[in-house]
Formats: C-alpha cells, structure tokens, sequence
C-alpha cells in the first residue's frame, strides 16, 4: 500500500535559515488503496528554510526527504515502497523540493512554488502554507496532492489506479527556531 | 409470536444459508490472501474479506431481531440430556462468533491503521488507535476465534447429518425446506 511523499519547502533570503526542529517537524502522506484512506510519514528529512516576512517573494525553501525512512505502519509496505516499482531507494534515495517562487496572496497565507523532484521526475508545485509564529517557533504548515504516476510511483502491478489512487496527499509541519525574520 | 411451530420462517431461512455462504467465503478469502505478497489482489481480497465481514456482522444482528421474535422450533424428542446442552451451547456459541470474529477483524484494522470501508462507499469508525502492538495481538485473537469457530462448524455439520442419517429425525430437512411456515400456521 503506499507510499511516496517528501517534500521540502524553504523560504527566506538574505539571512541564514535557522536551525529545523526535527522533533517537532514532520512530513506525512495520506493515499488511498480501495478507497481506504492510509496514512505514513518520513522519519528522516532536512529542511532549509530562509522566511523572510518583510519580503515574502526574498523567501527561500528546500527540503529532501530520505525516502528509505518511509513509515507505514508495516514492515512489509514499508519494504515494498523502497522497491524498484515504488521510489527505487536504491537509485533514487532523496526526493526533493527547491522553491522557484514565493507569494503571499493574502495576509494569513503563503504560496511557495518549487520543483519538487522524486525519482528522476520533476515537476512543479504550488504549495499554500501557513506561518505561524508559537512561543519561540515559527511553524510552516500545509499540504497538497500529487499525482504519483507523475513520479512513477507505483509501476508495474500497480499502476492501475482502481486499487492504489493516483491522488495522493503531502501533509508537512516544518518547526523552526524564531529569529523574528 | 406467529411460528411457535415445527418449522424455521422462510427469512430465517435465508439468514442462516446467506450467513454460511458468506462465512465460507470470507473464510477462505482471509485464509488465502495472508500469505500473498504484498500487490493489488491482494489488498482487494482484503478489503472483500472486511466487506463480507461486516455483512455478516449485520446479518447476525438481523437474525437475533428476527429470533427474538420467531423463536426457533424446539430440538426433536429423544435426544439425551448431553445431547440437548451439546446442541444449545454450540448455537449459542456460533452465535457469539458471529459477532465476535467481525468485530475483532474491525478492530484489528482500526489498530493496524487500515479503516473499514464497507464496500469502498462507507467508511466505518475506528474503534481503537493505531497501534502496532495492538493489532499484532488483535491478529492472533481473529485467528483463534476463527479457528474456534470452524471447529464449531464442523461439529455443527457433523450433528446435521447425524441427525440426518443416524437418527433420521428430519431436522436437516426443516433447515432446506422452503415451506409457506407463516401460512400454515395462520390457516
């Protein structure tokens, strides 16, 4: 079941990007096999991200994601999404995402779009997050779905879509330290 | 209270060959597709594994309604004492696994992370958290009842065609004979 998500995100410009709450962090997927909404998430990823709120467009993000840290649920999804049909780990190890441009449509809510890359395939994303600032941390939430047949996630057996969906859903929280950029 | 009489209702009937129909093949279904590799087929048998699984579930809820109602006729005369407790605590206990196999493969899901969408349309609530630990142990307590209930089963069909053909009392045929029972006892 399974599988793919990564996701990266950076904003910020001139100044360094502050170090990323890894413990507080998290990237997460939602895919649906017969319906069947099934959640995962990556154990491992870095996240360099440089917010700028004077300037949002000066913003800067890029996140990889160690794809071999998938978390299912079980060990055998888990091992099946390393495989050659699923991100081929083997080959293709990181996905990752580079911002290209960053807006702020309105005042509460950020657009970032990015190439996001996964198994030798990019392509690009516009992604809304949300910035919010908590005690000495500044949280950058969102999501938003991807086709995973775009990245060929999923060959084989299992390109018919009738069991695994095309659709699948990245939910990301990237916590920093706040420098009240 | 129609039917106190010597016959099953026709809907009690259809519930009971529907739920063996079902059980077998949800049976045989969850037997089969545990060992498969992880791919399509096999999480389609899964999800037509709970799908039947909670059919049968609902239909084990309708026929206690129906019973309640309908009682079922009384065991036949000359049957030992051993032979009357024998055959009520096994219907009592297939009843108990009726509901007790569904409801614990629910739980196995939901603690397993995996919801139960009956028929890929509705998705059915999570009784517990997703929990590792939890749906390992909920895995080995679906197979033991499983287990549980083919032996009750097979002692079931075994009595049948004792009663059958040892004691040749027709109560096989009470159970396959699509009589107008309701009619009957009006008239």
């Amino acid at each position: 079941m399974k599988f793919w998500g990564w996701l990266c995100v950076t904003l910020l410009a001139t100044s360094a990007s502050a170090a990323t709450d890894t413990s507080q962090s998290h990237i997460g997927f939602v895919f649906k096999q017969m319906n069947v909404p099934v959640a995962g998430h990556f154990k491992r990823f870095t996240a360099d991200v440089r917010f700028d709120a004077r300037r949002p467009e000066a913003s800067r993000a890029a996140i990889a994601v160690d794809l071999a840290s998938i978390n299912t649920g079980t060990r055998e999804a888990d091992e099946e999404a390393q495989g050659p049909d699923w991100f081929d780990t083997r080959r293709t190890p990181t996905a990752k995402f580079v911002s290209t441009a960053v807006r702020r449509p309105t005042p509460d809510r950020y657009e970032v779009a990015g190439e996001l890359s996964i198994k030798g395939r990019t392509r690009t994303v516009t992604i809304p997050i949300q910035v919010e600032r908590k005690a000495s941390t500044i949280h950058y939430t969102g999501s938003f779905t991807l086709k995973r047949l775009d990245y060929a996630i999923g060959e084989g057996i299992w390109a018919d879509t009738a069991t695994v969906a095309d659709e699948v859903e990245v939910r990301f929280r990237i916590v920093q330290a706040d420098r009240g950029t | 209270m129609e039917n106190v009489g010597t016959t099953y209702t026709r809907t009690a009937l259809a519930l009971h060959w529907a739920s063996a129909l079902l059980i077998f093949a949800s049976f045989a279904i969850g037997l089969y597709a545990v060992d498969l590799k992880l791919s399509p087929i096999k999480l389609k048998l899964y999800s037509y594994h709970k799908w039947i699984g909670v059919t049968v579930f609902a239909l084990a809820v309708a026929r206690l309604l129906w019973r309640w109602r309908h009682p079922a006729p009384p065991l036949p005369g000359g049957m030992a004492r051993w032979e009357q407790i024998t055959a009520h605590g096994t219907h009592a206990a297939i009843y108990v696994l009726l509901f007790a196999v569904p409801i614990t493969g629910w739980l196995m899901s939901s603690a397993a992370g995996v919801p139960v969408v009956y028929l890929g349309i509705w998705q059915l609530p999570d009784l517990v958290a997703k929990d590792k630990a939890l749906a390992d142990a909920l895995k080995t307590v679906h197979y033991a009842l499983n287990k549980t209930l083919l032996a009750l089963v097979v002692l079931h069909v075994a009595a049948a065609l004792k009663h059958q053909f040892v004691d040749r009392d027709d109560i096989l045929g009470r159970m396959l004979t699509w009589r107008r029972a309701n009619r009957t006892m009006e008239e």
